[in-house]
C-alpha cells in the first residue's frame, strides 16, 4: 500500500489537537513535537514492515503511546491542566483517560475547540488563519508563507506571537462558554477568508490554492457536525464554499490560462458539489437571520443555475449585491455589483458605477479593478482606453497566472482594433 | 538459494515529516522490488535506538556503551540470494546509502 503524500498534513491536526488536550494549550510546542515524533517513528517502522491498512489509526495510536510514555516518565515535572492533572498522574486513570481523548468523537469536538481557540479576538484575522492552518491543517511555516505570498520570517513571527496569546489559557476553548456565538462568527469569518485565499488569492501555485479550499471545507463541515455550531449562517457558509468549489475545475482553460466566470466551460462544473451546495443553501434558510454568507451563496447559486453565461439572472444578482452592500460593504463588493449592473444595463452604466465607488483608492492595487474597467471599455468599443486599463492591471498582477491572463487581455484589445 | 541477513547500520533519522515520507517511499519501493523478484524471506523489523548491553562474567548491565551511532543497527531484513556476491549486489538499491548509513550483508550459517 502506498502512503498518501498528505498523510501527515491530514493527521497532524488531529494528533496535535488531542495532544494539546493532554498537555494544555500552554504546551503547544510539546504537543507539536510529540506529533512529529510519532509520525517519524511510524515511518521508521513502515519503511521496513510496509504501510499498514489503516495508517491514520496507526499514527493516532503511536501518538497516544508517546504521550503515555512521556507522562509516565515526567508525570510531576509537567505543569498540566489542573483538572486533568489528577487523572493523568494516577496509573489507574492515565491510560483510560488518554484512550478517551484519542477517541474519534473526542477528537472531533476537540478540533472544534481548537478552532475556537485559534480564532481568539485578541489576534488579527491573519494570525487566526495562520494558526488554524498550522495547528489544525498541519501546514508548515513554508507552506503558509507560500499560500499567503508572504515570507517565512513574517509567518514565523505571526505564529509565535499567536501561540503566545493562546498559551495564556491552559485549556482549549470551552464550547459551553458564554462567548460561544461571537467566537463562532469569528471562526466562520476565518474559514471564509481561508477559502477565499485559496479561491481568489494571490498564491501562485494552483495546487496550494485547491488545498486551502479543501481544508476550509473540511473544517466548515466539522462545524456542521456540532449541533451548536450548525446554525443557518454556518450552512450558508458551507453552501457558498461548495458552490464555488464546484467551479474550480473550470477556472483554468485547456491551455492552462485563468478563465473568467463568463468564459468558463460550465460542463466542467462539479454537479455533485453544486447539488450539495444547494442542499446547504436550503438548510440555511431556517432562521430569520440573513448573513453575508446567505447572500453570497445565493449569488453563487444563481450562477450555477445558469447553463450558459447569457442565461444568468443578472437582475437578481444586482439586487443581491445591493443587500450585500448593506450587510458588508466593501470596494470589492461594489466592484462586483458594478460588473453585474453592466450586464443588465450595458457597459456605460457599469463604468459609471465603478467610478462612483466610494473609496476606490483602496482598489488601486487590485488588478481586477483596472481589468474590469478595461473589459467594459472593450465592450463599448473603446480599444485604446481598454488597452491602457489592461496594461495598468498587468502591472499589478500578483502571480504568473494573473500576469498571463491580463497579458492576453492587452493583446486582445490590440487585435480587435486592427 | 541461500539466506542472508541485511543489518542496517547508521543512517540519519528523518528531521521533518516531509523528509521522512520521502525516505519511506524509497524504502517501500526497494523492498517491494525485492519482494517481487522473490528475494525477501522476512522483511524483518526496525530496532529502537536505545537499549542495554550485558557483558562479562559478572553480567554487568549498562546503557551502551555503543560503538558510534553511525554503526548502530537500526533494523534487519532476511533475504534469499544465489550467493554472497548477489546478496551484496541486491543491497545496493537500499536508500540507507543516501542518508550516510550502511548495509552489513551476512550469510546465515547453513548446516
Amino acid at each position: 500500500m502506498n502512503l498518501d503524500e498528505n498523510l501527515f498534513r491530514r493527521e497532524s491536526g488531529r494528533m496535535v489537537t488531542a495532544l494539546t488536550r493532554v498537555f494544555g494549550l500552554d504546551n503547544l510546542a510539546l504537543a507539536e513535537d510529540v506529533a512529529q515524533d510519532a509520525f517519524c517513528r511510524a515511518l521508521e517502522v513502515w519503511k521496513i514492515r510496509g504501510v499498514p491498512e489503516n495508517p491514520s489509526a496507526w499514527l493516532m495510536t503511536t501518538a497516544k503511546n508517546r504521550a503515555i510514555d512521556l507522562l509516565r516518565r515526567e508525570r510531576t515535572a509537567r505543569n498540566l491542566v489542573p483538572e486533568l492533572g489528577r487523572l493523568l498522574e494516577s496509573e489507574w486513570t492515565l491510560v483510560p483517560t488518554l484512550n478517551e481523548f484519542f477517541g474519534e468523537n473526542a477528537i472531533k469536538d476537540d478540533q472544534l475547540r481548537m478552532m475556537f481557540s485559534c480564532c481568539d479576538p485578541r489576534l488579527s484575522e491573519q494570525a487566526q488563519i495562520a494558526l488554524t492552518l498550522n495547528l489544525l491543517c498541519g501546514f508548515t511555516i513554508n507552506e503558509i508563507a507560500s499560500a499567503f505570498f508572504s515570507t517565512r520570517s513574517a509567518i514565523e513571527k505571526r505564529l509565535s506571537r499567536g501561540k503566545h496569546v493562546l498559551a495564556t489559557s491552559k485549556r482549549l476553548f470551552d464550547l459551553a462558554d458564554r462567548e460561544f456565538s461571537t467566537r463562532l462568527s469569528a471562526v466562520r469569518r476565518a474559514l471564509y477568508l481561508l477559502f477565499n485565499e485559496g479561491y481568489h488569492g494571490a498564491s501562485a501555485e494552483s495546487a496550494v490554492r485547491v488545498e486551502l479550499c479543501r481544508e476550509a471545507m473540511r473544517l466548515a463541515a466539522l462545524l456542521l457536525e456540532h449541533p451548536l455550531a450548525a446554525t443557518p449562517a454556518t450552512y450558508a457558509l458551507c453552501a457558498l464554499m461548495w458552490l464555488h468549489a464546484a467551479r474550480l475545475p473550470a477556472r483554468l482553460d485547456a491551455a492552462g490560462n485563468l478563465s473568467s466566470l463568463l468564459d468558463q466551460d460550465r460542463s466542467l462544473w462539479d454537479a455533485g458539489l453544486i447539488a450539495k451546495g444547494q442542499e446547504f443553501l436550503e438548510l440555511s434558510a431556517s432562521g430569520s437571520e440573513v448573513s453575508e454568507y446567505h447572500v453570497e451563496a445565493a449569488i453563487a447559486s444563481l450562477h450555477s443555475n445558469a447553463a450558459r453565461a447569457e442565461d444568468t439572472d443578472w437582475k437578481s444578482i444586482v439586487s443581491m449585491y445591493d443587500t450585500l452592500m448593506i450587510l458588508r460593504p466593501s470596494p470589492v463588493v461594489a466592484l462586483n455589483r458594478a460588473i453585474a449592473v453592466a450586464q443588465v444595463e450595458g457597459p456605460e452604466r457599469g463604468l459609471e458605477e465603478i467610478r462612483a465607488i466610494a473609496d476606490n483608492d483602496r482598489l488601486a492595487t487590485y488588478p481586477f479593478y483596472s481589468a474590469a474597467l478595461g473589459e467594459l471599455e472593450l465592450r463599448r468599443g473603446e480599444h485604446d482606453s481598454a488597452r491602457r486599463h489592461f496594461q495598468a492591471a498587468l502591472a499589478l498582477a500578483r502571480n504568473p497566472m494573473e500576469r498571463q491572463y491580463l497579458a492576453l487581455r492587452v493583446e486582445r484589445s490590440c487585435v480587435n482594433r486592427a | 538459494m541461500s539466506e542472508f541477513v541485511y543489518l542496517y547500520r547508521g543512517g540519519q533519522r528523518p528531521t521533518s515529516p516531509a523528509q521522512g515520507e520521502q525516505q519511506m517511499q524509497k524504502w517501500a519501493a526497494w523492498l517491494q522490488e525485492l519482494t517481487q523478484t522473490g528475494h525477501i524471506k522476512d522483511r524483518g523489523q526496525p530496532l529502537e535506538a536505545e537499549g542495554k548491553v550485558v557483558r562479562g562474567k559478572q553480567k554487568i548491565v549498562t546503557d551502551g556503551p555503543y560503538p558510534e551511532s553511525k554503526d548502530l543497527v537500526g533494523g534487519y531484513t532476511l533475504v534469499e540470494a544465489k550467493d554472497l556476491a548477489e546478496a551484496a549486489e541486491l543491497s545496493k538499491g537500499c536508500p540507507i546509502f543516501e542518508s550516510d548509513g550502511l548495509v552489513e550483508v551476512r550469510p546465515v550459517m547453513q548446516m
